[in-house]
């Protein structure tokens, strides 16, 4: 291999700098992550099932968690799935003003589902302290609301590169796969709703 | 491979001119250049300095572990022995336990990978250069933080498993299974994040024309324990999390008077134990892989089999985990199925064995130098460990020795023998590589002989005290038993462990200074990582390499074409397709950051403080987002790495931009 010149070589220089999807190396970095943490939730909600077994009456002699803060934050995450696909497209054209507009709204959803959270907690009907079934169901709400919280912060601080920061193409590929992971906040919220608030009223 | 994407074979180009080679070089040199200085060290980068950490903090690890061993040994040796006193020796098992599986048996395996891996698949670099450095520190500060607090008499005391109510808040008093339970935070987050570099580097950084089906061995292995890690260690994850809630904020998981039930801790404890056991193996099997077909000069025989027997093995480790609870007392017929499933496990690593010594059968020429001696005893070792299991998977036999020695002459025998004499002969045989000397043949061969005598010495006695009845993690035992000949003899052995461990640092040291000068390929060997120097540059490769085969050192004829036109005044790597290897994009890596660094340091505080109070959660959390947010943000370009190469050293400011 030290013996190159004058023979062949393989030119590289008009690739491209920048890929999306399965082809860019932050794509695999997103699913590996969401591996670790479907993973995880996955074993919360087994918990959570293993318990329910386990125990005569679910939940154990108390209501279930109330279903109107839930709900509605079941319609405001899925309705986000609308301006985070927006940003997905502006970052794929490499389109830096629909970038900003559809994250700042992306962001304005996710505000607002944080905000509603906390009324979420209170709604449960349960402290985490009183018994396993108030500790798993904290447990799953809590997970998921670390998700939320931690994702709503890392697209802030995405969302203020792509406003004031030093944009290059990189930057909108990890605005498309920062979309990605909040597909994955959206989508891994519909079973954790389910075990939550549906499990305690079927027998 | 030619011509896919825009990529384009070239033919006398002017790029290829010695003198215009010699340029590039240059501009890579400086490029590529860590500062140094005490800024620059915190800050690097380069997947060789941090892989040689892990591998250098893994050993410090497990010398530590060692000497917890060697005092239990020394407890043991007589009958009603007050050396160690019977607190004091719960903490010295459990210490032992805990850092020899999570932090030494994983990070160095995961050290060598990272060391290893991105040579073997001619990269210029790792994927995700500054999360496996923030992955590394972790691991360094978890490490700390558990044997400082072991000093304070707050280490751990309740067995590497922590089982409940014993470690809940009920029976496990003070700090110290909060400790235990924190520095599994540390270490999965380790774990968790070298994991992901390694498949994003390994499945998207092979150079061109690597197809999957040309990828060596020890790479598929490190690809399939990353893929366990990160299904296997959220289990860990929320079980810890749970024990600790359990204990913190007095929540209920495994407390059964509230409902909670302490058996689901076991469940998710060895959903990932058993899965981990396979994590520490599986990467030893490509180290034997590929000492075993260097030193017979053929490629390994069945290459698929060995590549689908390590994929089997990863997928059937996660459906054993309830051989661990046949004494809880499960429904009999879930049991069968968890015998049936440990005992198939069998099959893939003797598909693989059966492969190793058909190459060795068929070698051109053996070549009996020390990793090849390392690696053969692996096959004695661990297959007398393997027999043991079968014996374990079956439910009477496992309930007639549960809990005695017999189980710890076992895992003894399948760990050290499956990773841990592995990894010695793979340390040998690339410590050239990664130092440009040669280690000593004649004190490798002495310390071989004497670990391997000291190893049987010391664990085959613990087979016969296990099926006399001594049971696991007790400090003593009276005379009138009859275990004292066998535990006098176990210890004997650890003190020939002890000689010939010390033996093989002194060769570390003494070939560091005075060892023959490796050439770039000193053993022969077909993967990449001998075409380059030993040591390599921080770029790995010039120019970098294409492959045209499976071994492409040992098919010169073929000439595969380097690779021109990656920018080389930025850090700029060349990203392939994901099956067969095709060019498909550049990409430009970060260069040294002090972020990753300080990052570690406030996640530790975060995690330390929260033990202590829960509150510390949450203040911990801002220093450790505002650590992010400068970690993200995008600074620098070219003109701040023309800097580099002055010998002037990073400053501070220079650093976290």
């Amino acid at each position: 291999m030290n013996t190159a010149q004058g023979s062949v070589a393989l030119d590289v220089a008009s690739l491209p700098r920048s890929a999306f999807g399965q082809r860019s190396v932050m794509w695999w970095a997103t699913m590996c992550m969401i591996a670790i943490e479907g993973t995880a939730f996955a074993l919360a909600i087994t918990s959570y099932l293993y318990l329910k077994g386990r125990t005569p009456t679910w939940p154990p002699a108390m209501l279930p968690p109330a279903l109107l803060w839930g709900t509605i934050n079941l319609v405001v995450l899925l309705v986000s799935a609308w301006p985070n696909q927006l940003a997905k497209n502006a970052a794929e054209r490499f389109d830096l003003r629909g970038v900003r507009i559809w994250m700042a709204v992306a962001l304005a959803f996710a505000l607002a589902f944080n905000m509603i959270r906390f009324l979420e907690f209170g709604a449960l009907n349960v402290r985490w302290d009183v018994n396993a079934y108030g500790s798993v169901t904290w447990f799953l709400l809590g997970l998921h609301t670390v998700h939320v919280l931690t994702d709503f912060l890392d697209s802030s601080v995405l969302a203020a590169v792509m406003f004031f920061g030093r944009v290059d193409e990189q930057r909108f590929v990890d605005v498309s796969e920062n979309a990605l992971y909040w597909y994955f906040v959206v989508i891994s919220w519909l079973p954790i709703y389910a075990v939550i608030y549906l499990a305690p009223r079927v027998a | 491979m030619s011509t896919a994407g825009h990529a384009a074979l070239v033919e006398s180009d002017p790029r290829l001119e010695p003198g215009a080679l010699e340029e590039e070089r240059r501009r890579l040199d400086r490029t590529w250049w860590n500062p140094r200085g005490l800024v620059g060290w915190l800050s690097e980068v380069d997947h060789k300095a941090i892989g040689r950490r892990f591998i250098v903090t893994a050993f410090a690890f497990f010398a530590l572990a060692g000497v917890l061993a060697g005092l239990m040994r020394i407890q043991l040796a007589r009958p009603e022995n007050t050396f160690l006193n019977p607190d004091l020796y719960n903490q010295v098992f459990t210490m032992h336990g805990t850092t020899m599986m999570f932090l030494f048996a994983v990070p160095v395996a995961l050290g060598v990978g990272i060391y290893v891996v991105p040579l073997m698949i001619g990269a210029r670099a790792i994927a995700l250069p500054r999360l496996l450095a923030f992955g590394y520190w972790m691991f360094l500060f978890g490490g700390i933080f558990l044997y400082v607090m072991f000093l304070g008499n707050v280490g751990p005391d309740n067995g590497w498993f922590s089982y409940p109510p014993l470690a809940g808040p009920e029976f496990g008093y003070g700090k110290r299974a909060d400790v235990w339970a924190q520095l599994i935070t540390f270490t999965e987050v380790s774990s968790l994040v070298v994991a992901t570099s390694l498949i994003c580097t390994i499945l998207k950084f092979r150079t061109p024309g690597m197809s999957l089906d040309r990828i060596p061995l020890f790479v598929w292995a490190m690809l399939v324990v990353s893929l366990m890690i990160i299904f296997a260690m959220p289990a860990v994850m929320v079980s810890s999390t749970c024990l600790i809630l359990d204990r913190l904020l007095a929540t209920n998981f495994f407390n059964q008077a509230e409902g909670g039930d302490p058996v689901l801790w076991q469940h998710l404890f060895w959903f990932f134990g058993h899965p981990e056991v396979y994590i520490i193996f599986v990467p030893a099997l490509g180290m034997v892989s590929e000492i075993i077909s260097t030193f017979s000069r053929r490629p390994v025989f069945g290459y698929l089999i060995m590549v689908l027997s390590m994929i089997a093995t990863a997928f059937i480790g996660f459906g054993v985990w309830v051989h661990h609870m046949f004494a809880t007392g499960l429904p009999q017929l879930g049991e069968s199925f968890f015998t049936a499933a440990s005992i198939m496990i069998v099959v893939p690593t003797a598909l693989q064995i059966f492969g190793w010594i058909a190459t060795l059968w068929t070698a051109r020429g053996l070549r009996l130098t020390v990793p090849l001696l390392y690696a053969a005893s692996f096959f004695f070792v661990f297959t007398i460990g393997g027999l043991s299991g079968v014996m374990l998977a079956s439910v009477p036999l496992d309930r007639q020795v549960h809990d005695t020695y017999f189980v710890v002459a076992h895992f003894h025998y399948v760990l050290i023998g499956g990773s841990t004499f592995p990894l010695l002969g793979a340390l040998v045989y690339w410590f050239p590589k990664m130092t440009g000397r040669l280690m000593s043949e004649r004190l490798g061969q002495a310390s071989f002989w004497l670990l391997f005598i000291g190893f049987n010495l010391t664990f085959f006695p613990m087979h016969q005290l296990g099926l006399k009845g001594m049971p696991r993690r007790v400090y003593t035992y009276p005379a009138s038993l009859g275990w004292a000949n066998l535990n006098a003899l176990a210890t004997a052995g650890a003190a020939v462990i002890f000689i010939a461990l010390v033996l093989y640092l002194v060769n570390v040291i003494v070939s560091l200074r005075r060892g023959a000068t490796a050439t770039s390929n000193p053993w022969a060997g077909s993967t990449l990582e001998w075409s380059t120097t030993s040591p390599p540059p921080a770029y790995n490769f010039f120019p970098t390499p294409t492959v045209a085969s499976r071994e492409p050192l040992w098919h010169d004829e073929l000439k595969p074409p380097p690779v021109v036109g990656l920018e080389s005044t930025e850090r700029e790597v060349l990203v392939t397709a994901l099956l067969d290897a095709e060019p498909d994009h550049r990409y430009k890596m970060p260069g040294p950051s002090l972020w990753p660094f300080l990052t570690a340091v406030a996640t530790s505080v975060m995690f330390v403080w929260s033990i202590f109070q829960a509150m510390g959660l949450i203040w911990g959390a801002i220093p450790t987002f505002i650590c992010l947010i400068g970690w993200f943000w995008p600074t620098g370009g070219k003109d701040r790495l023309e800097k580099g190469g002055d010998g002037t050293g990073l400053t501070l400011r220079e650093s976290l931009s």
